[in-house]
């Protein structure tokens, strides 16, 4: 048999179990809500959110693995752009773009232009310097070291 | 919006063809060596004790992807002899076949590399092998209760691995 080639993350998406994306907001702003409560401190829950993140992401690399069955990224440029379309497509329903390269090419930034975390939320001024999204951050962070690359993501 | 999908665990399985057992054993190791899985189904002859088995394993995979990268006639780039390899990084060998039985092999980017001994007529293992990643994806690696890192003890995993190759030729 021939091997399969890499699918595209539409094809992936659309074949895996999903679940209601308000459930899914509601809950990750359930989490939030809490974390702050317990820990009044926007660092620290910065910090939480990129740990709760990290330990996702470690896990959630074989099922990306197993499901895309990408082989490994040449370079920075290519793995970057595999999170932005065939992760994050995979895994959250949208497409993020990469952009802001820097001279030497080890920096980047990846927008989403959809992003379901953030639907219906407004945060309040006492929540300033409250990173929302961190834990897409420790996601990314997670899945790469586990593929022996070491980033720092923000 | 979507609602709770149908469930397919991964790319189907390839076809079984034959029936009854006939794989030897399994091994299931991470990046750093730790062995996660060791299954036995037919192995008449023990010579090393349970670690130092896995070491033995670790090791020679460890040797031959080095070797097969470096003797890799098509590969222009070769780094010197002994330095480690990134997981997919260059050339990979898939299995090996003795005169009594075929070892395959399968490592993923993220270091975890699964071997499969079986009987020498063993056709093409690799999607087969596929397809046991997707499983350890599915039991072992959704599990909140398993630690990245340290040996399986999932009997669901044990279960559905034990059909699934009992299926393959």
């Amino acid at each position: 048999m021939a091997p399969v080639g890499p699918r595209s993350g539409d094809a992936i998406f659309s074949s895996i179990d999903r679940v209601n994306a308000e459930l899914f907001t509601l809950t990750y702003g359930a989490i939030v809500r809490q974390l702050l409560t317990d820990l009044e401190d926007v660092d620290e829950v910065n910090k939480q959110l990129d740990q709760m993140g990290y330990n996702i992401g470690i896990r959630l690399i074989d099922e990306f693995l197993a499901k895309s069955g990408v082989s490994r990224c040449v370079d920075f440029k290519e793995t970057a752009e595999m999170i932005a379309k065939v992760g994050f497509k995979m895994f959250l329903g949208v497409t993020a773009s990469v952009s802001s390269w820097d001279a030497d090419g080890t920096c980047c930034s990846i927008i989403l232009e959809d992003n379901p975390l953030v639907d219906f939320v407004e945060l309040p001024d006492t929540c300033q310097g409250l990173y929302y999204c961190n834990i897409l951050s420790g996601v990314i962070r997670g899945a790469l070291e586990m593929v022996s690359m070491k980033t720092e993501v923000t | 919006m979507q609602f709770f999908g149908g469930s397919e665990i991964s790319p189907s399985p390839p076809v079984p063809t034959a029936s009854g057992n006939n794989a030897h054993m399994m091994y299931v190791f991470n990046r750093n060596g730790v062995c996660l899985l060791y299954k036995e189904w037919n192995r008449p002859l023990h010579t090393l004790n349970p670690q130092q088995d896995h070491k033995l394993m670790f090791g020679l995979l460890f040797s031959l992807k080095s070797l097969t990268a470096k003797m890799d006639p098509t590969n222009a780039d070769k780094g010197n002899l002994g330095v480690p390899q990134l997981p997919g990084q260059g050339c990979s060998f898939h299995s090996f076949r003795t005169n009594t039985y075929k070892l395959s092999f399968m490592e993923t980017p993220s270091g975890i590399k699964i071997i499969l001994v079986t009987h020498p007529k063993t056709g093409d293992l690799r999607e087969s092998l596929k397809y046991i990643y997707g499983l350890y994806v599915e039991y072992v690696v959704k599990n909140p209760i398993y630690s990245p890192g340290s040996p399986i003890k999932s009997e669901l995993f044990n279960t559905a691995l034990d059909q699934y190759v009992r299926s393959i030729s």
